[in-house]
């Protein structure tokens, strides 16, 4: 294992396609996976992504096309994965974008699950232990086997389920979105290791949105928009420009300039903020009227928690003001005074997944337009067109269930929600996590609007481009306190990581 | 509508098997009872409608239509109130039980299930108790009041059929509820706060207000069903009456197309699957099935017709995913 192996053709794909109810989703894909390789596949959501991991992985079958097997003399055999389960046999293993441990196993039991040692019908504990063990220290996780599932950070879970696709003699490891839930210092982890098993001849697919991992990580990048492959890139041709252009098939606009917030009045004020999870730290902040302030830290840093206990969950002590006006009580109180929270977790916090696009979005709008109680469904239909035109839905079909579409749209469907309140303060945790280029794009043009219509905006963002990106001063938090303060024009990627390890804190000592 | 063709199937079966094979179905007599009974059971499952549109349970209906339609001769006749008085008392008495569902369930998070079992055995127990579990009845006094649920309302060219009074109430009230839950904001965010509670609290939308007041909906319409009942049928045992009420108003919700995971009630739904339940209890009969099995019938076609539809739905969902993937 340890010495580095030849890098050879593993699985290719020849003229892969396959069509939905007329709607061609991929054409003529053709791709080679190599043992000691990283393959990155890019691409917008809707450009076909899923579609072929899920024919890589077994869960569907190709309309056209075919998949062979390359064994070590060369020679290709075809392969056919009507299941899951024939990919496990052959070597494939996708690691999903929603991480799906049992949470109430312990380690050992959810790296072999299904694949548990037994003595006369008895769980053999002890040896299933040494085993688990083995598998998390190959992923550079020191924990003990009987650590229960439910009990770890997410990364910490993501690493736990490579582990047990290695365990499970996985050949090619196909990664879905691997840093979307990450901190920048466990991304850096998660490439490391990845590194790691490149050099070891495991195959890794890494699919990301995030251009600045796959150009540090890939060997080769394929793109594909529309389901069609926009180019195959091989390391020295890859850059960011070029692989954007390729995603995008245009050029992205020049992002608008930010207006001077000289002598803006301060819209939110928070003062000695004390949340339910962080009780021993206060926090302070102000926004003014049109800026937008990034909250920048590690995953655990609290910025959740703070935003959280700003629109009222988890809010026990300190003062919280929009316009001089006195936050207190639940969300639904400080929504009438004029706050907006886009949540983190967009499933669990954010859809309403059965319902059309129609009436997620006019959810908070509703009693504004309404008469004696009773919904404007006119004024309903004109304002959720608006804003489809406005954030650029894509399909512009309101009555679309949002269960289907892509990341990017949903997140659109829930800054909707409230821009169309035009909400004097705006919280956003984490706005574009799992979303593509393009609409990221949107998004951020969207939060700028309606920064410079008046509203005071106070993101979180685990991702350190975005803040440099959108943020007119950054406030980075450790461990549930604001360590320290930047401008747009003092922010550095290394200054705040600086500040997020608590290197400002060791330094003082 | 389009949703209810599946149900409406079922009943139409029903009732041509029924009136095919069966004796006296199509008879005046039968016909009206059957929409007195679907008019009363429905005003039940009209309640438990709303609880379950909230994505909660209430299994206490039945002891409280046994509560309420007790209390109501239990005071007129052995206490001697007034029925100015009776009447705004019982009600107000379902509406604080159902206030106290809604905050053990909103305040102090209790699950649904279990509050409401509880309030099952309570006010059965109760029912039984304040009566000595002495049968109650009317003694063939109140014949006003009574014709709210006893009175037939003749109907322009039919001889023989008149309208039972208490379709009076359903259609008001069956009107009231789809307009709420279809045309206003709080409709819409008491289905918004079915589908994900969550969501709906990180919308603004006031969700502890909403669920307790559906629970409040629920009892006040199941002791309006409770008064409606004794009314109907003269006196009553606190031991039987209203037993399995709540499981005949759910499973009529069911029916019609309410999911218990919350977030979707169809109130055209509820009626037709309330109806479609009585036909099938009043066809189990005729055709000289025995009794015994009824419950093991109405079992047998909800399991069915539930089957069927996570079938359909699932079908469904595929679709759509096979469309929106890619």
């Amino acid at each position: 294992m340890a010495s580095p192996l030849r890098v050879r053709p593993i699985l290719r794909a020849r003229g892969i396609g396959r069509r939905f109810a007329g709607v061609t989703a991929l054409e003529s894909i053709d791709l080679e996976i190599r043992a000691g390789e990283v393959l990155a596949i890019v691409g917008e959501n809707g450009a076909g992504k899923s579609t072929l991991l899920k024919i890589l992985s077994g869960v569907l079958q190709p309309g056209s096309g075919s998949l062979e097997s390359v064994a070590e003399d060369g020679h290709a055999h075809d392969m056919r994965l009507r299941s899951v389960a024939d990919a496990t046999l052959a070597g494939i293993a996708l690691v999903h974008q929603e991480l799906n441990l049992a949470e109430n196993l312990d380690l050992a039991g959810a790296i072999l699950l299904g694949r548990e040692h037994h003595r006369f019908g008895w769980l053999d504990t002890r040896s299933m232990h040494a085993e688990a063990a083995r598998w998390l220290a190959r992923v550079g996780l020191d924990l003990d086997p009987s650590t229960p599932c439910g009990s770890l950070p997410i990364a910490q879970r993501q690493l736990v389920e490579i582990a047990k696709a290695l365990s499970a003699n996985a050949r090619i490891l196909i990664l879905d979105e691997p840093t979307s839930s990450l901190s920048a210092r466990e991304t850096e982890r998660l490439l490391a290791m990845l590194d790691d098993l490149r050099r070891s001849g495991v195959a890794v697919v890494y699919v990301s949105h995030h251009l600045d991992e796959v150009l540090r990580i890939a060997d080769r990048a394929l793109v594909l928009r529309d389901g069609r492959m926009a180019g195959t890139l091989d390391r020295q041709a890859m850059d960011r420009p070029t692989i954007e252009r390729l995603m995008v098939g245009r050029d992205l606009p020049p992002t608008t300039a930010r207006p001077s917030l000289d002598g803006a009045p301060e819209r939110l004020v928070v003062e000695g903020l004390v949340s339910a999870h962080s009780r021993r730290r206060t926090a302070s902040l102000t926004v003014r009227r049109g800026e937008i302030v990034g909250l920048a830290g590690l995953v655990g840093a609290g910025r959740t928690e703070l935003l959280e206990a700003i629109a009222g969950l988890g809010h026990e002590a300190g003062n919280i003001t929009i316009d001089g006006y006195a936050l207190t009580g639940s969300i639904a109180e400080r929504v009438a005074r004029g706050l907006a929270i886009v949540p983190e977790d967009r499933a669990r916090h954010g859809l309403f997944t059965l319902d059309p696009v129609r009436t997620n979005m006019s959810m908070a709008w509703l009693p504004r337009g309404a008469r004696a109680g009773f919904v404007d469904h006119g004024g309903e239909r004109d304002l959720v067109d608006g804003m489809i035109a406005r954030l650029r839905l894509r399909p512009a079909d309101p009555s679309r269930r949002v269960q289907v579409l892509s990341g990017g749209n949903q997140q659109k469907t829930i800054l909707g929600r409230w821009l169309a309140v035009e909400p004097s303060v705006l919280l956003l945790d984490e706005p574009t996590r799992g979303v593509d280029v393009g609409a990221r794009h949107d998004i951020h043009e969207a939060v700028r609007a309606a920064a410079t219509a008046g509203c005071a905006v106070l993101f979180a963002s685990s991702d350190l481009e975005e803040v440099l990106l959108l943020a007119d001063r950054i406030l980075v938090m450790h461990d549930g306190a604001i360590a320290g303060e930047f401008t747009r024009d003092t922010a550095t990627e290394v200054a705040i990581m600086g500040l997020a390890t608590g290197g400002a804190l060791e330094a003082a000592r | 509508m389009r949703k209810h063709w599946g149900l409406l199937g079922i009943f139409a079966v029903v009732c041509i098997v029924t009136a095919l094979y069966g004796k006296n179905f199509l008879t005046a007599y039968n016909l009206m009872n059957l929409v007195q009974r679907t008019a009363l059971f429905s005003i039940l499952a009209l309640g438990v409608g709303f609880v379950i549109g909230t994505g909660g349970i209430d299994l206490s209906l039945g002891s409280v239509v046994c509560l309420v339609g007790i209390a109501v001769p239990w005071l007129l006749i052995e206490h001697g109130w007034s029925p100015w008085t009776v009447v705004p008392v019982v009600l107000a008495g379902s509406a604080l039980i159902g206030l106290s569902h809604g905050l053990l369930v909103t305040r102090l998070r209790l699950q649904p299930f279990i509050v409401t079992l509880c309030g099952l055995l309570l006010y059965r127990g109760i029912a039984r108790w304040m009566t000595g579990d002495q049968s109650q009845g009317f003694q063939g006094e109140f014949a006003d009041l009574r014709s709210i649920a006893v009175g037939r309302i003749p109907l322009p060219g039919l001889e023989t059929f008149r309208l039972p009074a208490t379709t009076i109430p359903l259609i008001v009230l069956a009107v009231v509820a789809a307009l709420f839950l279809t045309r206003t904001v709080w409709g819409r965010w008491l289905l918004a706060t079915g589908s994900n509670e969550a969501a709906a609290r990180y919308s603004g939308i006031p969700t502890a207000r909403l669920v307790t007041g559906a629970y409040v909906a629920c009892s006040l319409l199941a002791g309006l069903g409770g008064m409606l009942f004794i009314f109907d049928v003269g006196s009553a045992q606190p031991s039987d009456f209203g037993n399995f009420y709540e499981l005949y108003a759910i499973a009529a919700a069911v029916l019609g197309g309410c999911s218990l995971r919350g977030g979707s009630v169809s109130v055209v739904g509820i009626v037709l699957g309330t109806a479609t339940l009585q036909v099938l209890r009043n066809s189990i009969n005729l055709l000289g099935l025995g009794s015994q099995l009824e419950f093991a019938v109405i079992g047998a076609v909800l399991l069915a017709g539930v089957a069927a539809d996570e079938l359909v739905r699932r079908w469904h969902t595929a679709r759509l995913e096979r469309r929106g993937a890619g």
